[in-house]
């Protein structure tokens, strides 16, 4: 079975890959201090370790890995339902103004000199606030189709916090303020801490779980209002819950680790490929490749060079041609 | 009649000859400087500050207007000069208009003099008929850059008493620097932003302090700007010091569990450079980074930098800010949490 397989082939490419995060790095950890962590950890007989053994595993790769999976799963679950519910194939997770809004309350925290935590936190509001503008003013403008209302307001008010964006670096202090906004506009997941994970599983978890578990009726998203309607579903009720689910995960995600593209674009895309436009299969196995490739590219971006190298910048690279490939390769409508 | 009209004359074409006597700018770019310079617009805070030094009074106005805990470090009435933003290529909020306003008879910029800024200034200066200048920012350099704007400006006394000072200084502090043998020169690591992941490398504006001190910048092989560095690569260099101007960074190096395995986090030496009125070890890059040299020398070399860190404050806050300090914003400034090892 086609479906099965490539289920397979996409869980055992992600166990390997975090096998391989952890085993690299700009300090070096051997095998063996490694599995002399993980059996000490176990309760196996205390056996010295170098210090640092447990702080790079446990306190950074450890927290980075599973932020690189969490984000990673986040955006693909999320450009999967978008382009599964707009028809559209060009959809990403901030078509509804979540990524934009999430920058705009992170450079405004930035401006005004807030502490880290802040920025995350106005981050993560922004990006629920944004969306609910959206789809408020969306759900307003009688007479249209409302995927197409909710669409048009989503790209004008994300330009509208664009160029609010744009004023607040304008107006940042040259020598601080403008590289720490480039730096957060860049995505990273450089400063990823247990405490940012602790906070952003389970808000993304909480995106993702209904998601899942609604996944098999979201089909019906994708057929007009009226027919869905005579199969007996209020799609406009499911359209909420996958759009709330939805910018919960992406903001949670954003707001650790700033804005990285392609990923919630590229991934539904592949994973449509191997299984098809079904959504029940093809929501899980987009998860599990969006988190296989950010990690696969975060990897890359820690140990590359002795300085990091912007995510976003690796997904772009490795995404157009991989983008085009694809839609060279895909005949069938999608 | 004659012996008057040829008085005249001489009169006339010395005074002319004076007027337009060129100065040749850091660019290579000839400025001919009005014969009088009154109002003098500074086009980012490192020129602000030195006009102010040379001539507070020329000074018409700060590129941003100072915050409230800034102002109290220069006299009320220069704290209360206009804000009329900034002209230095990253960014500009002046317009031009605004700078022709205020009646300005010469524009200077002290910074980076490479081509894009030289550019603009020669554009800007044909728009508004306003000599531009531009000077060298470096901390080696500030003497010279001292002397040329009090050239220009026709203030060389104040001026030139200024660059002595300075140069004396920079004197006496790579006298105390040599005193200092390669191997009892600390590993640093300077960290920005909040998370302290970002740093320069060799030849970065943001370490030139670190550089003139020749201490050991750990980060010294990335790249010449402003960049990240994974956390790995922090641990696997291992600093000895750690300095930062983010209080927020400093906060966070005693608390993460990521930072505890740093020696300088174990030997509680991560400090936080003071930033009032204006920041001491990077930004803005200007001469207010003297006072980053004997902060950071002070905590890198105690031996040799056995100096009286208030005395030197309150010296350079006399003749740069043209107002000493009072002891107790030299108690506030030197005493927060961070600035010096207690």
């Amino acid at each position: 079975m086609k479906g099965l397989s490539a289920y397979l082939i996409a869980l055992a490419a992600l166990a390997g890959l975090v096998v391989l995060a952890f085993a690299v790095g700009r300090y070096p950890i051997s095998l063996s201090e490694f599995v002399g962590l993980l059996l000490s950890k176990m309760g196996a007989s205390h056996r010295d370790l170098a210090p640092n053994v447990e702080t790079v595993i446990l306190q950074v790769r450890g927290p980075r890995v599973l932020a690189a999976l969490l984000v990673g799963a986040s955006l693909a679950a999320a450009g999967t339902a978008y382009q599964g519910m707009f028809r559209n194939p060009l959809v990403s997770p901030d078509i509804l103004g979540v990524s934009s809004g999430a920058a705009l309350g992170a450079v405004l925290a930035i401006f005004l000199s807030l502490g880290a935590f802040l920025v995350q936190m106005l981050a993560f509001a922004g990006g629920l606030t944004a969306v609910g503008l959206v789809y408020w003013v969306g759900s307003r403008l009688r007479g249209h189709d409302p995927l197409l209302a909710l669409v048009l307001t989503g790209v004008v008010i994300g330009s509208l916090l664009g160029s609010m964006i744009a004023l607040l670096k304008y107006l940042a202090d040259p020598y601080n303020q403008l590289p720490a906004i480039t730096f957060w506009l860049l995505g990273s997941l450089a400063s990823i801490a247990p405490r940012d994970l602790a906070i952003a599983a389970p808000l993304a978890l909480a995106g993702l779980a209904p998601m899942l578990l609604l996944r098999w009726r979201m089909n019906l998203l994708a057929l007009p209002d009226d027919e869905a309607r005579a199969l007996g579903v209020d799609t406009a009720r499911l359209r909420t819950i996958v759009v709330t689910a939805a910018t919960l995960m992406t903001a949670a995600a954003v707001a650790v680790s700033g804005i990285i593209g392609w990923v919630g674009l590229l991934i539904p895309h592949a994973a449509r490929l191997l299984v098809g436009p079904g959504f029940g299969r093809l929501l899980p196995l987009a998860m599990l490749l969006g988190a296989a490739f950010l990690l696969a590219v975060d990897t890359l971006c820690r140990t590359l060079a002795t300085i990091e190298v912007p995510p976003g910048v690796l997904t772009a690279l490795i995404g157009t041609p991989f983008f085009l490939w694809l839609f060279a390769l895909s005949r069938r409508s999608w | 009649m004659r012996p008057p009209v040829f008085l005249f004359f001489t009169v006339l074409i010395h005074g002319i000859s004076f007027a337009q006597l060129p100065i040749v700018d850091a660019t290579g770019r000839e400025i001919r400087p009005p014969s009088k310079v009154e109002r003098v617009y500074a086009a980012g805070p490192p020129a602000s500050m030195l006009v102010f030094a040379i001539a507070p009074d020329r000074l018409v106005g700060w590129t941003r207007a100072f915050r409230p805990d800034e102002g109290q470090f220069v006299p009320p009435r220069y704290a209360a000069l206009p804000e009329l933003g900034r002209l230095t290529g990253r960014g500009n909020t002046a317009n031009v208009e605004v700078v022709l306003r205020a009646k300005t008879d010469l524009i200077v910029d002290v910074g980076s003099t490479g081509a894009t800024l030289a550019s603009l200034a020669t554009q800007v200066q044909e728009q508004t008929r306003i000599p531009y200048a531009l000077f060298d920012g470096r901390i080696e350099s500030t003497p010279a850059t001292l002397r040329a704007l009090g050239r220009l400006m026709g203030d060389d006394a104040s001026a030139e008493t200024l660059a002595i000072w300075y140069e004396k200084e920079l004197n006496e502090a790579r006298e105390r620097i040599s005193r200092v043998p390669a191997a009892a020169r600390p590993r640093v690591y300077y960290g920005r932003g909040p998370a302290g992941l970002q740093t320069g490398g060799r030849g970065s504006i943001n370490v030139e302090v670190l550089e003139f001190l020749g201490a050991q910048n750990v980060a010294a092989e990335a790249h010449a700007g402003l960049v990240t560095v994974p956390i790995e690569q922090i641990l696997l260099w291992d600093p000895e010091v750690v300095l930062t101007t983010d209080p927020d960074f400093w906060r966070l190096a005693w608390t993460d569990a990521r930072w505890r395995a740093v020696t300088a986090v174990e030997r509680k030496r991560v400090f936080l450079s003071p930033h009032l009125p204006f920041g001491w070890f990077d930004f803005p890059p200007g001469a207010n980074r003297l006072l980053g040299i004997w902060w950071a020398g002070r905590l890198l070399y105690p031996a040799a930098f056995d100096i009286d860190l208030r005395a030197k404050v309150s010296e350079f806050h006399r003749l740069f800010y043209h107002q000493a300090p009072t002891a107790a914003q030299l108690d506030a400034m030197l005493g927060e949490p961070g600035v010096l090892p207690r």
